[in-house]
């Protein structure tokens, strides 16, 4: 194994003698490329944690080494300019323009005009806002959801490889959080930073963590593991209380549709004549079939009762296939989908809406069955 | 609807607008008053060796200078005071200066003057210390109000960034509490040009001994032609700060 890119060497933290301290010798490790969350309850010491990491809060003992490099050697300022830091408030400057809050950290590394210019446009296409309407606004003129997307690109402009994220969607709305989760991961994917993401959020740590760190007051590590692990063999009580109740449920958003065996109900594809249908119906167990266009792609759930109503031409008959899942869906949205089905199964195509099969209940069920 | 309210929320609040037009209006009255008394009253000989234009003329520079001295006084000790005391581990220094103005504030200026006067003698340099102390407070107070109300978490994300303290406070902390400061600084220049009709009592001159002739020899044109003069002198260095205050402001807030 390499060597982890940061590491607490039994860091504590506490505010003047007679108080209980914040961070109690902490020892941890976060490896190279990973998602690490902190996740706690509030006054736990999860952000004061994730503070002294860039030294924004002194450790009173205890190392912290950054590339096994003692953070304590380096002038502050500096060391956080090579590092991202990403608040809850977003804390972007009210009197700059957006294209000069990305630029903050490039200027205070002295890259030249150039440069500077075309890594603001670079971020903002990341961050999927466009260069053009967005550079020259000001912050007040940005809805929550877009201020946290500017955060992330200001943090992320001078490419730093380590990024602390401090409950940075808490305070956006479900809707918009879910968005921007999901293009966070995306993005993480692509460039593969080290981060330290602290969260109070259950649901949000298992989504967004390659590991999760479950801390206690006095920033103790209740249990450190995949959210995998962690959802199927919880170390003590505490653990169990904080994941809540619901701990398969939870489970659902780490698997992907892709991991279930669909299931293959008869096909029609159009044209197709009743009397084919009707056969290809009763040589198969099921009760129902797909009715695919001629480019394959899934328009219509068709059962016996829809072709015995010959009043209909059959490419009309039956009910319309709504929803269609990706293979990269999580298993909650296919269970989501699945509920609200009139069949009580989900379709599940390739990205360019191809037919491959059928999501049941029975094969969702079996997925999670074999964890145990 | 669109047509019903096109777009309010870019549009100058009304107050700040009125702040641009209430001082020249009432300069421009006061003026036509005064020009009034001027023509229309009984001026005599002695009133008119009273408001003798290389007397006014003096009397003017006089005050401009005690207005101008004291409020660049001011400015140079309040606000990097203010921003001292804001640091951080100063927050038993800052109560106490904001208590201890606040009582100078409260003695009548008179009396501050007649204070400086026991220790310092008579002259214009008295009444500019006076002055500064008077009105030390409203500057010191707003920078100090300006520099706290900046949003932590915008210095948090600063200094998360890699800004050093001093950055912090030149380019995030000041340009965000501009318009604060300057409205103090606007309050301490309209109370020193005003104030600064006192001079006279310690010799330090001013448009004051206009309205002092007047009063001792019974001028009523005179009295009120000076009176007219200080105010319209403070109307205009109001207005000038109104316009430094909009013109200042960073955009974007």
């Amino acid at each position: 194994m390499s060597e982890p890119l940061i590491r607490l060497e039994s860091v504590s933290k506490s505010y003047g003698s007679g108080t209980e301290p914040a961070v109690k010798k902490l020892t941890l490790e976060v490896e190279k490329g990973e998602v690490l969350v902190l996740v706690g309850p509030s006054g736990c010491g999860k952000s004061t944690t994730l503070r002294l990491i860039n030294r924004l809060i002194e450790p009173t003992s205890g190392k912290i080494f950054l590339n096994g490099e003692d953070v304590t050697d380096v002038d502050p300022s500096e060391l956080r300019r090579k590092i991202g830091y990403v608040i809850q408030q977003v804390g972007l400057f009210p009197h700059r323009t957006i294209a000069e809050n990305i630029a903050t950290v490039p200027k205070l590394l002295g890259w030249d005009k150039d440069r500077i210019e075309s890594r603001i446009d670079e971020m903002l296409e990341l961050v999927s806002m466009d260069p053009e309407t967005y550079r020259d606004r000001y912050p007040k003129e940005l809805s929550g959801g877009q201020a946290q997307r500017v955060g992330v690109a200001r943090a992320l402009a001078a490419d730093p490889d380590v990024l602390l994220m401090d409950e940075p969607f808490g305070a956006i709305d479900p809707i918009t959080r879910d968005r921007l989760q999901n293009e966070f991961l995306r993005l993480q994917q692509e460039l593969k930073k080290t981060i330290v993401f602290v969260t109070h959020d259950i649901d949000e740590a298992i989504k967004m963590g390659n590991r999760i760190a479950i801390l206690r007051e006095g920033s103790e590590i209740a249990q450190l593991d995949t959210p995998e692990a962690i959802l199927s063999h919880p170390a003590d009580e505490f653990v169990e209380s904080f994941l809540g109740s619901g701990a398969i449920l939870k489970g659902l958003t780490l698997k992907k549709v892709r991991d279930i065996d669909l299931h293959q109900v008869p096909t029609l594809t159009a044209p197709v004549s009743r009397d084919q249908a009707l056969q290809a119906l009763q040589d198969s167990p099921d009760q129902v079939a797909v009715l695919l266009d001629d480019k394959e792609q899934p328009t219509r759930w068709i059962d016996e009762k829809a072709l015995n109503r010959t009043s209909q031409p059959i490419e009309k008959s039956g009910r319309p296939v709504t929803v269609n899942l990706q293979p990269e869906d999580t298993l909650q949205d296919a269970l989501t989908s699945m509920l609200q089905s009139s069949v009580g199964m989900a379709v599940v195509t390739d990205r360019k809406g191809k037919y491959l099969g059928c999501c049941t209940i029975e094969s969702l069920a079996k997925l999670i069955m074999s964890e145990g | 609807m669109s047509t019903i309210s096109p777009n309010l929320s870019n549009r100058t609040p009304l107050s700040e607008r009125l702040d641009l037009i209430v001082s020249p209006i009432f300069a421009v009255i006061l003026g036509i008053i005064g020009t009034a008394v001027w023509l229309y009253s009984d001026i005599d000989l002695i009133t008119e060796d009273i408001l003798a234009p290389e007397k006014l003329q003096r009397q003017l520079g006089e005050t401009l200078l005690l207005g101008f001295s004291s409020s660049i006084l001011v400015i140079l000790v309040a606000i990097p005071l203010g921003i001292v005391v804001t640091r951080k581990g100063f927050p038993r220094l800052k109560n106490f200066l904001v208590d201890t103005l606040g009582l100078a504030q409260a003695l009548p200026a008179y009396g501050l003057i007649v204070i400086f006067f026991s220790f310092m003698g008579a002259g214009i340099t008295t009444v500019i210390f006076a002055l500064a102390t008077f009105s030390l407070l409203p500057v010191l107070r707003n920078t100090i109000v300006g520099l706290e109300q900046v949003d932590k978490s915008v210095i948090d994300a600063g200094r998360g960034m890699g800004y050093t303290s001093r950055q912090i406070l030149m380019k995030i902390e000041l340009p965000l509490s501009v318009e604060v400061i300057i409205a103090g600084i606007r309050t301490a220049i309209v109370i020193n040009v005003g104030m600064s009709a006192l001079a006279f009592l310690v010799g330090g001159g001013g448009l004051g001994e206009t309205i002092n002739s007047g009063l001792k020899l019974d001028r009523g044109p005179a009295i009120l032609i000076g009176a007219v003069i200080v105010a319209i002198l403070a109307l205009v260095f109001d207005f000038l700060s109104a316009l430094a205050q909009k013109y200042l402001k960073p955009k974007g807030l």
